[in-house]
């Protein structure tokens, strides 16, 4: 790794206008294609962060308020970094990104836009997705884009312990009590046909070899490690059919503008606000 | 492990200025400094440019411990604060995300005082966590020294925490985990 990232966030704010121009006066040129592909990583991750950040005072135990609280912290992390660098290459802040877009300009996958659902579903959700941005970041840490690299470095350590959490649950509420076995087992059913979505190669992908990671590669390692997962709790790998998603373009699930209006709704009542 | 070690830097005007963001402590766990904590990264003096009243204008770099640790804003505040008690109006704070922070970096001095404060501090190296088989070192008790503790959840009060609970004098505690 590099003694010094690319990457000049300024810390608790959007990256200010003088960082960007001296990022790219220091050569630092954000393409749109590049731009295009961290805003697909950013937009995953504050989808999913805003889902889960619902469960806190909601959660079986408090115990699971404070984890899932943390690993939408965490991810929200991620995704601060991952739109700075793609706003950089608009003159947008994350701020911009995250309360001024439009439903249709959101580049999430229907996985993470999915309802929580009860506690059952919303760790399937994130096994699956933890398993998925696991591998992901496993392969974005050897990006030929450094400053898509270093972010991928840094969350990789967090998703680690995210994949863990999920696994752990997986395997009590699945080798539990029947009830949480059946619970469990209709959770992965429920998110099974937007599992297709994350693994789907495209132009973009096509035209960002060495800098993007080809999603159809990462299905054999997910598969392998879910399959285990799954056979180890005593539950079935879903046998479902993938569902018609956006593949990562204008459409969106019809979850994602109830998230959008709360997410949002601060920022557009209150233009130029801080907080 | 990482050998990735931030290092006081050698020459007289940047040395000053790393002393003074050396004394920043987190907001979370006040008895750790920056410096102990590993976030303090370097401090360099910017060639050629002074503020108005000719002192030299200093860069410091950080690095946060979580991606979406909030801590970051109060301690690029309070850097900015401190160097500008001791005269320095031009700070400029750079946040860093490479090298990824490691709790490898935390001091020995650090993590003593991490455990005289109540917090348990990281048992092992980070590099242990990504082997085939996953060697947990047990977690001693900061109040009794017991090794004979349990994981309570993994998830504790800050990104950084996990909460744990003494088997022998019943107490939970805070653990900084391994990252």
């Amino acid at each position: 790794m590099s003694g010094e990232s690319a990457t000049r966030i300024t810390p608790g704010n959007a990256l200010r206008p003088e960082d960007i121009a001296e990022q790219v006066a220091a050569g630092t040129k954000v393409s749109e294609d590049v731009a295009e592909y961290a805003l697909r990583l950013g937009d995953d991750a504050l989808i999913l962060a805003q889902r889960l950040s619902w469960w806190i005072s909601r959660a079986p135990e408090i115990e699971e308020d404070i984890a899932l609280g943390n690993v939408a912290l965490d991810l929200l992390g991620h995704a601060r970094s991952f739109l700075t660098y793609a706003g950089s290459a608009w003159g947008k802040s994350e701020d911009d990104l995250a309360y001024w877009r439009q439903e249709s300009e959101f580049r999430s996958c229907f996985l993470v836009e999915q309802p929580n659902g009860d506690f059952g579903k919303t760790i399937a959700r994130q096994l699956v997705f933890s398993i998925y941005q696991h591998e992901l970041y496993s392969r974005l840490v050897d990006s030929a884009d450094e400053t898509l690299a270093a972010i991928a470095a840094k969350s990789l350590k967090e998703v680690d312990y995210h994949r863990d959490h999920a696994i752990q649950w997986t395997l009590r509420l699945g080798d539990g009590t029947e009830e949480s076995h059946r619970r469990m087992q209709e959770g992965l059913n429920s998110v099974w046909p937007y599992v297709h979505e994350l693994f789907v190669d495209d132009e973009l992908i096509e035209r960002l070899p060495g800098v993007a990671v080809r999603p159809s590669e990462l299905r054999a390692p997910f598969d392998a490690l879910l399959a285990q997962v799954l056979g180890e709790a005593t539950l079935e790998v879903p046998d479902v059919q993938p569902a018609m998603t956006g593949n990562r373009g204008t459409r969106h699930s019809e979850h994602l503008g109830y998230l959008l209006a709360e997410m949002q709704v601060v920022a557009r009542e209150h233009p130029g606000a801080t907080w | 492990m990482s050998t990735n070690t931030a290092v006081r830097p050698a020459e007289a005007p940047a040395a000053k200025a790393w002393d003074i963001a050396a004394t920043i402590c987190d907001p979370e766990i006040p008895v750790l400094t920056i410096e102990d904590l590993g976030i303090l990264r370097a401090v360099a003096v910017v060639p050629g440019e002074y503020d108005a009243a000719g002192t030299p204008a200093v860069e410091v770099t950080i690095t946060p411990t979580y991606s979406g640790c909030p801590a970051m804003d109060t301690i690029r505040d309070d850097i900015v604060a401190a160097l500008g008690r001791h005269g320095y109006a031009d700070v400029r704070v750079k946040l860093v995300l490479a090298p990824a922070w490691t709790t490898d970096w935390m001091t020995g001095e650090g993590k003593a005082k991490l455990e005289q404060y109540g917090i348990a501090p990281p048992t092992g190296l980070a590099g242990v966590r990504t082997g085939p088989v996953r060697l947990g070192l047990s977690v001693k008790c900061p109040r009794c020294n017991s090794l004979n503790t349990r994981e309570i959840t993994r998830f504790g009060s800050t990104s950084c925490k996990a909460l744990y609970q003494c088997n022998d004098c019943k107490e939970p505690f805070d653990y900084f985990k391994v990252l």
